[in-house]
């Protein structure tokens, strides 16, 4: 029950200062609208044709507006050394770890509800009528995205190329989750059989279950040494 | 000594290589279906195992050192990954010249195929990291979760040919259920698997020296800045 409340001291601290400043949201829809635009440069596509991709260019989106705000998960406590102060804070590693990750999963999750609808209405994709289960699919890999991105912000952290280091150390990482995602999302917008699918979903869960495990046993290590 | 363990590996693993390459080019016959090409499967499959078994042993190492404090634990899971990486991409060159001759195509987005490119770009990752981290102690603590999260993925690329349809040939070998190849032409493929570990260990063992090293002049460095 601590940890759930120390956990939640965190993730409020983090939500709250994101409301106040709102810059890594700002920054992450802007760049995910950047990238909408990109692709209709890039692709000219009849609808059919954009609906059988349509799960792919989302994943490719919430990746990358994603790593945005999940780049500056940590990055933020530089300034004034709070994050030394967090760390000697009655707080332990895992449990900050676990806040950060909750609030950086809000803020993905508004990025992807303001760039879904868009996604939408630009490309001419209805979405689904399982419109609920396309939901369950975001929160599922938004969680993959999380916990990874938020592990390797925290490793990169004191890093000189951080910004460079966080996408390429996580994407290649990430890759089961996004399939997953990529695979159950296109079922759904194109309305095919979900049952045959079924084992993306296994591996969606498996992802996130495994590596929430492995990234809370292994980040005092990361964090404090 | 050390010395002399590097020289009568790498003088084993030339002698099986060479002894092995002739059996391999002059006694085992063409396969059925593939033809001549199918002995690339002698130097394939062995790097393969080689890697794989590498970035296993590379982590309990890097493990080893998470437990332990030993910067020469860190030092060996680097150099055993470094020689596994090595591995890995001669698994990914001879698989694309065969895939050119069979599939008619240098590279195709199969997963099995996806999934080692995954796992090369996430030890790729691994040596970036290391590069960019100064200190030793902080180098070697977070080279070693990376080490442990990349081996768990690694799993992932085990399991990918049962999870996935694939274009990729089903296991030949005897020891994965395969049966598939004839025991005169399964022997030297094991032979060759000897001789590229004994390699592997001639290639670590030069790297792990050569880590011992760069610690010590980094030590003494920093110990000259400090006056």
């Amino acid at each position: 029950m601590k940890f759930l409340r120390q956990t939640l001291a965190i993730a409020a601290k983090d939500l709250r200062s994101e409301i106040r400043g709102k810059e890594a949201v700002n920054a992450s829809v802007s760049f995910a609208l950047v990238i909408l635009l990109l692709f209709s440069f890039a692709f000219d596509l009849e609808p059919e044709q954009i609906r059988d991709i349509a799960g792919g260019l989302l994943w490719l989106i919430f990746a990358f507006a994603g790593t945005l705000i999940l780049n500056r998960s940590f990055a933020r406590e530089l300034v004034n050394d709070c994050l030394d102060a967090l760390l000697a804070s009655p707080v332990s590693g895992a449990q900050l770890f676990f806040g950060k990750c909750l609030a950086n999963y809000v803020l993905i999750i508004i990025v992807e509800c303001v760039s879904l609808p868009v996604f939408a209405i630009f490309y001419d994709v209805r979405l689904p009528q399982r419109l609920a289960l396309l939901f369950l699919v975001m929160l599922l890999g938004t969680w993959g995205i999380t916990v990874i991105g938020t592990m390797f912000s925290a490793m990169t952290v004191n890093l000189r190329l951080r910004e460079l280091m966080l996408p390429t150390l996580i994407y290649p990482m990430l890759i089961p989750a996004l399939i997953g995602a990529i695979q159950l999302s296109r079922v759904l917008i194109t309305g095919g059989p979900l049952a045959e699918n079924f084992i993306w979903f296994r591996i969606l869960v498996a992802f996130n279950v495994i590596f929430t495990i492995l990234a809370l046993a292994l980040v005092e290590i990361v964090l404090v040494g | 000594m050390r010395l002399k363990i590097i020289l009568t590996l790498t003088l084993i693993a030339g002698l099986i290589l060479a002894w092995n390459l002739r059996r391999i080019f002059l006694q085992v016959p063409d396969e059925a279906n593939q033809g001549a090409i199918f002995r690339i499967i002698y130097f394939h499959v062995p790097a393969a195992i080689t890697s794989f078994t590498g970035f296993y042993i590379g982590m309990f190492s890097a493990v080893g050192y998470l437990i332990k404090k030993d910067l020469r634990l860190d030092s060996i899971a680097a150099s055993i990954n470094e020689v596994s990486l090595a591995f890995a991409s001669i698994t990914l060159v001879t698989g694309s010249i065969w895939g050119r001759i069979i599939w008619g195509i240098w590279w195709t987005w199969d997963p099995r195929l996806t999934s080692y490119f995954v796992c090369l770009l996430i030890y790729f990752g691994y040596f970036m990291l290391r590069r960019a981290i100064e200190d030793p102690n902080a180098r070697a603590r977070l080279s070693a979760v990376l080490s442990i999260f990349a081996c768990v993925d690694i799993v992932l690329v085990w399991k990918s040919i049962e999870w996935f349809r694939t274009q990729h040939p089903g296991p030949v070998l005897e020891i994965r259920g395969g049966g598939g190849m004839a025991p005169g032409m399964e022997a030297p493929l094991w032979w060759n698997f000897l001789a590229l570990v004994m390699l592997a260990a001639a290639l670590i063992l030069i790297r792990t020296r050569q880590e011992a090293m760069k610690l010590e002049i980094d030590a003494l460095r920093r110990h000259a800045h400090a006056f």
